[in-house]
């Protein structure tokens, strides 16, 4: 059976953590659907990875966050916030393949 | 059993503005506390570098006006943090005069504590050959830090804790306005001055630099109300509109953080593994279990920028089908005309094509950057050189010569851009990037930041 994340999850946003970071987060409608995802260990390092065509090395972390029914991902931004070639300088908009993404249970 | 200590914060951004309703529900609240977090990283490193703050004087000065005013008259202290959003000394000489200007006005008399944070060049050098910068992990080239760095570099900044604060209320201010502070710090200074505990006041502060964000419905133009008991601190908004939920604290926590759990600030870190969230009544919440663990050594975080040229833009679209399946041969096309054009000149440039529609918004993470739906793209064709006039040079050659290109299958040999204005080219002046974000270890944590007390 497939799940679209975004009926599981009420907030999906990115922002720079420090000018060298990008963080996602993806907050859940309930404790429910966090869990479940949870469990599956659908938020990955390969499907980060793949969504966002970057290698392992540049994934600083993968962490859940109970209280706040979260899962955060945080990646090495491509460039320091404001390089030449930026894109995002606030990494406001670097959220959009997390809404894509079908669960597959 | 000790009273509750009482935060009123303003507005997530000084600038940002907020009810007065809202205000005056928190003045209503006694608080021993009116303070604001006035800046960020976000905006990028231009306002760094060239000393300009990201927000509106006259905003700015609206808030202010009722947060001064509403603390000299009840005695409240009122603190400001990372003054004109970078706190930088001409950020920090920019609001102060807004604040003369307002006491002038108002006819409001207080001892005003201005407190600096930047960095002289070669204290940083110092620190550099004595072995005390490190790099903040982890960064992508936030490490191998140079003297000629530091030398090209406009302005360094340093994050500071609570110590200058805690010497600023001591030193009898009335209002205390900082340079680059750590946000919490504004929040927090006072309250652990007073004996309350740092992890408490700390995690508080995190949560009131950005005052309603972490309510529900979140706002960044909205007050917020703290209060810091014995082993608890509770957080209330203070529109009807808002409650503050136990999800909304807790998100809250995430945002713009790497890891939930361990926050790391001047002196050390906060732990929130033991951190409980409770429902206190309907809008607020209750905290409990934060904690603050001191680093064996007091590291101070360093912000700098240097400026590396001017930019001009181009901003364009195209509509055709044939152009936009081309687009990447047109573009290495055009980057050769002009390099071609301008070899003889030794210049030094950067030219760039960002095209929405494509990967504009996210460049090389974009995952669909080879299956584009777009019917049409934008195009921002921008050149940064050493100069104003190379950088237009060059941005005029690469918009005329895409605009005439001719590119394989083209049948609209008329053109191939769509320019919304006349003129087609801005200059945006200055171009900065950041240039040193590392740690500073110091001995006296407050003697980097000096103080001047003045009679206004």
């Amino acid at each position: 059976m497939k799940t679209k994340l975004t009926d599981l999850a009420s907030v999906i946003r990115s922002k720079n953590s420090g000018p060298y970071e990008l963080t996602m987060d993806i907050i859940f409608n309930d404790f429910d659907g966090f869990e479940k995802v949870r469990k599956a260990k659908v938020i990955n390092e390969e499907l980060v990875c793949r969504l966002y065509n970057i290698a392992p090395k540049d994934i600083v972390g993968i962490v859940e966050f109970e209280p706040a029914k979260a899962i955060k991902i945080t990646i090495r931004r491509p460039l320091c916030s404001g390089n030449l070639g930026e894109t995002d300088v606030y990494g406001a908009q670097q959220h959009a393949p997390l809404l894509d993404l079908e669960v597959d249970w | 059993m000790k009273e509750e200590f009482r935060i009123l914060s303003a507005t997530a951004i000084l600038g940002y503005g907020f009810p007065v309703a809202s205000f005056e529900e928190g003045m209503k609240r006694n608080p021993h506390l009116i303070a604001v977090d006035a800046g960020s990283t976000d905006p990028g490193p231009y306002y760094l570098g060239a000393g300009v703050s990201f927000t509106n004087r006259d905003a700015v000065k609206r808030d202010l006006e009722l947060m001064i005013k509403a603390g000299v008259e009840r005695g409240i202290p009122v603190v400001i943090g990372t003054a004109g959003g970078s706190g930088g000394e001409p950020h920090l000489q920019w609001n102060k005069e807004i604040i003369e200007e307002i006491a002038r006005e108002q006819n409001l008399h207080f001892k005003l504590a201005l407190i600096h944070a930047e960095i002289p060049r070669e204290e940083v050098k110092k620190a550099l050959k004595e072995g005390r910068i490190h790099a903040l992990e982890p960064g992508v080239d936030g490490t191998g830090l140079t003297e000629e760095d530091i030398d090209a570099t406009s302005r360094i900044v340093a994050q500071m804790g609570i110590d200058p604060f805690i010497a600023a209320f001591q030193g009898g201010a009335q209002v205390i306005l900082a340079g680059r502070a750590y946000d919490p710090a504004v929040f927090s200074a006072l309250a652990v001055a007073q004996g309350y505990d740092m992890g408490l006041a700390t995690h508080l502060g995190k949560i009131l630099e950005c005052a309603a964000i972490c309510a529900t419905p979140g706002s960044g133009s909205d007050c917020m109300f703290g209060y810091i008991g014995d082993d608890y601190f509770r957080v209330e908004p203070l529109s009807p509109q808002r409650k503050c939920t136990t999800v909304s604290v807790a998100a809250h926590t995430l945002y713009e953080k790497t890891n939930p759990y361990i926050l790391p600030g001047p002196g050390g870190h906060l732990d929130l593994t033991g951190t409980s969230f409770e429902q206190d009544t309907e809008t607020t919440v209750k905290v409990r279990g934060s904690k603050f663990v001191p680093g064996k050594q007091y590291a101070l975080k360093l912000e700098g920028a240097k400026r590396i040229g001017f930019r001009t833009v181009s901003i364009a679209g195209t509509r055709d089908p044939v152009m936009m399946s081309q687009i990447d041969n047109i573009i290495q096309g055009v980057k050769e005309r002009v390099a071609d054009n301008f070899s003889s000149k030794n210049w030094n440039y950067y030219l760039n094509f960002i095209v929405y529609g494509r990967d504009g918004v996210m460049g090389s993470l974009e995952p669909l950057r080879n299956q584009p739906k777009s019917h049409e793209f934008g195009i921002v064709i921008e050149a940064v050189a050493d100069t104003q006039e190379q950088a237009d040079a060059i941005c005029a050659s690469a918009r005329s010569t895409m605009l005439h290109y001719g590119y394989q299958g083209r049948r609209a040999t008329a053109g191939n851009l769509a320019f919304p204005y006349s003129p087609s080219d801005f200059h945006c002046g200055e171009v900065y990037v950041f240039s040193v974000y590392h740690l500073m270890d110091v001995e006296d944590p407050a003697a980097p930041f000096s103080i001047d007390y003045l009679q206004l």
